[in-house]
């Protein structure tokens, strides 16, 4: 089974925000939209296998779909009551004010399957955006994907998986460069300054062992 | 794109100005509406992806604080009010050249041009030059030139434009005094993949701020003393023998000889052979070396020497020479790591460990690429080798007083290391590596300035000599701003900030017409803003302005807008043809080079006009030459028609694109007009890029192969190679001169001292300027500005979506300063230096050094400005240092004062202030202090809009 996710990889991320106004550019005049001024940046959904914010939901608005794992909310249900924003762990939904409705990342659901757009754009936007490629999307579900070769590989890991929503979202870690140096490496054969060693040189007319003994 | 059929929808490629960086976006246009703004994945610059201003082009374009009208001050009513009546274009047009008209006829230095970061000095430069008027500049005096002028006067390229590390294959690299770059989005590229590759990230500065999230390695440092680090490292270095001692000997002037005889006129300048020598701007390769076998000075690069780098020689008659690489051993002999840590605050085991990681990493993990290649001595190499450490650097070491020769020792440090134009290190970018110095010149006679007539030779230049500054029989200043006199000799991008305060002063001299494009300088962009306002709507006694007429052509409400007697409303970048063009600061790669232009994707909204268009329109009306056919009728019809059908001189194949010249387009770099230049630019990506071959690629000061290339397509006259200034004869020239010992020109003599301390052949440490003249136990913390990656200076806070990101600031600083100091995280402070003081809010953060308090840069703004509310957060908690900030320093001659600025290059110290800190009384307003009268909106604005901002495609806005 399918389940679509991000990888955000904390090595490289250097905080610019470019996925969050990207994600609101798309968003606001797209199937999402219009996205409010309050509260303005949505955070990205974990897309959770177990999404607490599901079942409390009276009117089932708040759903995740069986085929690609996406937790969406369908407006035309939602009353706003915000139970599933309680519900939440991750502080990603948020409620618009004007319309009354429960808003949330979508995983960009009207881009990824949208076959007018050329094939490598049917991303999440944020993640076309994102200049440090920081953000990795794919089928965690398929071991050969990016996104599941990247958790294995770089040690991905959850955020609270001690609440057992088991987000289908992964970061991966820093990682710290040190370089070693080692004292040999001061002392070589082949330093410069070897060449250098020059120094005014000893007139020969002045008076050293040879003149003074004999062996 | 969720296809909806009823839609008309069109892609259109053209080139971001969200900053300055020239990413290639992608644009949708919906019925007529931009829906969407993507990066271009065919671009090189950013090769797909946009950071956070980019994806906000929408809230630019349709941004409610865009100006639509033509205005003018209301008559009778008073500066600085923004009491604003509607004109025509015409009536605009008519009054501005009308009154240019009389002055060119009269004094054409009466008419000043100053420009912000526009991307059109091709442009205004040539408008400036063809008015007959010196004054002219950007806002480089005010940004970087420093670092412009630093690294050109010592490997003949810089930064950013003009060339960069090359991640790709680095191991090492530091960056130092950066947060947010002008290299915006190709940094974060490059970044993401040197860190994935396993190379380690060293970053150098006061704050752990911007792409120092992702540092391997902080090493907080204080501000103004990343000179003492760099000459302590270099010292390191040295001792240990860890330079590369070959890349010396070709490719600098470390084995020339230098003359050492305290009592000869010639002290400290090459000793040069007889040889016949061409005169031309190149320096002639007439030194002479210290041939280890034979014992006597040869010629520089003959063939199979052996040069001498250290040591002392003496020469036949008895003169005492050195090598260059002797005398910087001997400069950094005392600028030992232990000396460096009571400085800078770092310990002498980080910096002796960081010298050794930098030398040990260029020595041990060489690179070799399979090019061959040819000297411009004619020596053949199998292949090109390089050393994988790699720097970046910008206003940080620039806005310091003492931050030419700190940028110089830099470029010394990159050289010692053996990482210029070689793969690893730091790579150019065309049209550099240039001549040390570039050839142009700016004028040296104030008989360069006629009236009615075009000015003599470029208003911006590189020196090279005291004979090439720009200064009358007194040696007093024939600029405005006092560029390329005494006081800043090389000033190679004048001093804008200083043009407001001297214009009003009448030192040099009043002018009568200041005009500014995109320059924020009744806010952000001025130092000592409160003061700067008040000389803008200062009179004379005979209730004239002091400064008589000031035209402000911008596309959004700022600040300076209200000091107008005539507002241009200027075209968002949306709407208009640019040329990021090879005569300006191109967007060459280390390939080769690139050009790229803007196209219009969406129609001028309201009245507004592209500036160049009005440019060119007033260059004919005031019949500028170049702007007319012989027959003295019309040349150009407009920007657009401009970039295509001007040459550099007629007939010279050269202008302001580089790609598809020629009558069909089949030429690239030189070739005659081509009609359909920009159908094809547009069709391209709107980007020209030309990639050398391989064997061009790298080394290219001294490639004979690439300099050929250059000279054939004109980029350069001369195949010389270009060496590198590890010691700089042209700065002794500047000394000699001030010591008297040099024939020609010399400084006033009150200069002599200033000019000899700072034109010093090596760099040294010197405190900035004002912590010499300060109490610093008075005023103990040092005041910076850092740039965040989500607003471009001032020019956001008109756009909904980035103020929903930053929309105040902070005071950020050490806990410990709150400690000593009697408050807490959160709490109002004053922040107080000699000059002014500011109250704020204060955040505790623990990555900013101890002795450095920072905030972001022009997110504050004044009330009304920027379209917005009164009451909004960017004008009562947000905030500005500038007022901290003065733009004069005393020059201990009086009265008189010096700019606050470098005094070799005339960069503003922005980042010398000093500051103490202390809690608000609790009394007093929560509210940031100074504040100004609201500014109101003027007539062409739309209506405030209400809490609703977020444009949505369709809501028909
Ligand atoms: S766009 Fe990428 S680098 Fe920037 S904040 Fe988002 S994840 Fe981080
Ligand atoms: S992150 Fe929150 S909204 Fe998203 S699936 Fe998990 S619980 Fe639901
Ligand atoms: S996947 Fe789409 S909706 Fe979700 S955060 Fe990214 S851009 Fe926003
Ligand atoms: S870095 Fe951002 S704002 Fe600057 S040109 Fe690129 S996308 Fe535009």
């Amino acid at each position: 089974m399918t389940q679509l996710a991000l990888v955000i990889d904390l090595n490289t991320c250097v905080g610019c925000h470019a996925c969050v106004t990207s994600c609101k550019e798309w968003n606001t005049s797209g199937e999402a939209g219009p996205m409010v001024d309050r509260n303005p940046y949505a955070k990205s959904c974990l897309h959770c296998e177990d999404p607490p914010c599901v079942p409390v939901c009276p009117t089932g608005a708040s759903y995740k779909r069986p085929e690609d794992g996406i937790v969406l909310v369908d407006y035309d249900k939602c009353i706003g009551c915000e139970y599933c924003s309680w519900a939440c762990p991750y502080g990603a939904r948020e409620i618009d004010e004007q319309q009354k409705v429960m808003k949330k990342c979508t995983l960009c659901v009207d881009r990824i399957y949208d076959e007018t757009l050329p094939e490598a754009e049917r991303k999440p936007v944020c993640v076309l955006s994102c200049p440090t490629s920081a953000r990795i999307y794919g089928d965690i579900h398929d071991p050969e994907s990016e996104a599941s070769r990247a958790i294995n590989e770089s040690a991905g890991y959850q955020l609270m998986p001690e609440w057992s929503t088991n987000p289908a979202n992964h970061y991966l870690p820093r990682r710290k460069v040190k370089i070693t140096v080692h004292e040999e490496d001061l002392q070589r054969a082949d330093n410069p300054l070897r060449k250098e060693d020059r120094g005014p040189r000893a007139p020969t007319s002045r008076t050293t062992l040879d003149d003074s003994t004999s062996w | 794109m969720a296809a909806n059929p009823a839609r008309q929808r069109e892609v259109k490629s053209t080139t971001c100005y969200m900053c300055a960086c020239r990413c290639g976006i992608n644009v949708t246009v919906e019925d007529g509406e931009v829906r969407f703004i993507q990066g271009n994945p065919e671009h090189p610059i950013n090769k797909g992806v946009l950071c956070a201003k980019g994806a906000s082009g929408i809230m630019k374009q349709y941004s409610p604080a865009r100006l639509t009208k033509p205005l003018r001050r209301k008559p009778g009513a008073e500066r600085g009010r923004s009491e604003f009546e509607e004109i025509s274009w015409e009536e605009a047009l008519t009054t501005i050249s009308e009154r240019l008209h009389h002055i060119r006829e009269t004094d054409p230095k009466k008419f000043a041009l100053y420009t912000g970061r526009d991307q059109m000095q091709a442009l205004t430069g040539l408008f400036a030059k063809q008015f007959g008027t010196p004054n002219y500049a950007a806002h480089g005096g005010f940004c970087s030139v420093n670092m412009a002028a630093g690294l050109i006067y010592t490997i003949g390229g810089s930064f950013w434009e003009f060339g960069g590390p090359d991640l790709d294959r680095s191991r090492l690299f530091i960056m130092l005094g950066t947060a947010e770059d002008h290299h915006s989005n190709p940094m974060k590229i490059a970044l993401a993949k040197f860190k994935r590759n396993g190379g380690k990230f060293i970053a150098v500065n006061p704050v752990r701020s911007g792409y120092a999230a992702i540092a391997d390695e902080w090493v907080p440092i204080k501000p103004g003393t990343d000179g003492a680090l760099l000459l302590a490292i270099i010292h390191e270095i040295i001792a240990q023998g860890l330079y590369d001692r070959e890349f010396l000997m070709r490719y600098t002037n470390s084995p020339d000889l230098v003359n050492v005889d305290l009592e000869s006129d010639e002290f400290g300048l090459f000793l040069r052979s007889e040889i016949e020598v061409e005169e031309t701007c190149i320096e002639p390769a007439n030194k002479m070396w210290w041939d280890r076998e034979r014992e006597q000075a040869v010629h520089a690069h003959a063939e199979d020497t052996d040069p001498r780098l250290l040591g002392e020689f003496e020469l036949e008659d008895g003169a005492r020479v050195k090598p260059a690489f002797q005398l910087l051993k001997e400069r950094v002999a005392d600028y030992t790591p232990e000396w460096a840590a009571g400085i800078t605050g770092i310990d002498a085991e980080t910096i002796r460990r960081l010298a050794h990681e930098m030398g040990i990493t260029a020595r041990d993990e060489k690179i070799e690429l399979p090019f061959p290649w040819t000297d411009a001595w004619g020596k053949e190499h199998e292949s090109i080798t390089g050393n994988p450490v790699s720097f970046h650097a910008m206003r940080g070491l620039a806005a310091h007083s003492n931050g030419f020769q700190t940028i110089r020792a830099l470029g010394i440090l990159m050289t010692i290391l053996g990482t210029i134009d070689r793969p690893g290190g730091f790579r150019h970018k065309a049209p550099f590596p240039r001549p040390i110095p570039p050839c142009a010149k700016p004028p040296n006679d104030p008989e360069a300035i006629q009236p009615g007539a075009p000015l003599e030779g470029m208003p911006l230049g590189f020196p090279a000599a005291p004979e090439d500054l720009f200064v009358d029989e007194q040696g007093e200043p024939v600029r405005l701003d006092k560029g390329f006199s005494w006081e800043y000799p090389l000033s190679v991008h004048g001093l804008m900030h200083n043009a407001i305060t001297n214009a009003w002063r009448g030192d040099p001299y009043p002018i009568d017409t200041l005009l500014l494009f995109m320059a924020n300088m009744a806010w952000n962009s001025s130092m000592n803003t409160e003061r700067v306002r008040e000389m803008l709507v200062d009179k004379n006694d005979d209730g004239e302005y002091k400064i008589p007429f000031l035209v402000v052509c911008d596309a959004y409400h700022s600040e300076t807008i209200a000091f107008a007697d005539i507002v241009l409303p200027d075209t968002s970048y949306l709407e208009r043809y640019d040329a990021m063009s090879m005569l300006d600061r191109p967007i060459s790669e280390f390939e080769g080079p690139v050009d790229s232009v803007r196209v219009p994707v969406v129609p001028p909204k309201g009245e507004c006009r592209p500036f160049q268009d009005v440019l060119v329109e007033l260059a004919t009306r005031l019949k500028l030459p170049r702007f007319l056919n012989l027959d003295g009728s019309r040349k150009f019809r407009d920007y657009k028609d401009l970039v295509i059908n001007y040459e550099t001189e007629p007939g010279s194949g050269i202008g302001f694109l580089a790609g598809w010249r020629g009558k069909g387009g089949e030429k690239f770099m030189r070739g005659e007009p081509n009609p359909n230049q920009w159908e094809m630019y547009a069709k391209n990506n709107c980007v020209y890029q030309h990639e050398l071959p391989k064997s061009y690629q790298y080394m290219r000061n001294w490639n004979r192969g690439y300099l050929h290339w250059a000279q054939d397509h004109g980029l350069i006259r001369y195949t010389d190679p270009v060496n590198l200034h590890l010691y700089s004869e042209v700065l002794q020239r500047f000394r000699l001169a001030a010591e008297g010992k040099r024939p020609g020109r010399q400084p006033p003599d009150y200069l002599r001292e200033r000019v000899r301390t700072h034109f010093d052949p090596l760099p040294f440490y010197a405190e900035p300027l004002e912590t010499q003249a300060i109490d610093k136990n008075k005023y103990p913390l040092n005041a910076i500005t850092q740039r965040p990656m989500a607003m471009y200076h001032s020019w956001d806070s008109q756009n909904a979506w980035l103020r929903q990101i930053h929309a105040h600031n902070y005071l950020f600083l050490s806990p410990q300063v709150g400690a000593q100091n009697g408050f807490d995280d959160g709490d109002w402070i004053w922040v107080e230096s000699e000059h002014g003081r500011v109250r704020c809010m204060c955040r505790f953060s623990e990555a900013v050094e101890p002795g450095t308090v920072w905030t972001w840069n022009a997110i504050g703004k004044a009330a009304g400005a920027w379209g917005l509310d009164k009451q909004a957060n960017e004008s009562q908690k947000g905030f500005l240092l500038n007022h901290l900030i003065s733009e004069e320093i005393p020059s201990g001659q009086g009265d008189y004062r010096f700019s606050n600025s470098d005094p070799v290059t005339g960069q503003a110290a922005w980042y010398d202030v000093r500051v103490r800190v202390y809690k608000a009384d609790d009394d007093e307003p929560k509210q940031t202090s100074p504040q100004f009268p609201t500014q109101p909106r003027v007539p062409g604005m739309e209506p405030a809009r209400g809490r609703w901002q977020s444009f949505v495609r369709g809501l028909g806005k």
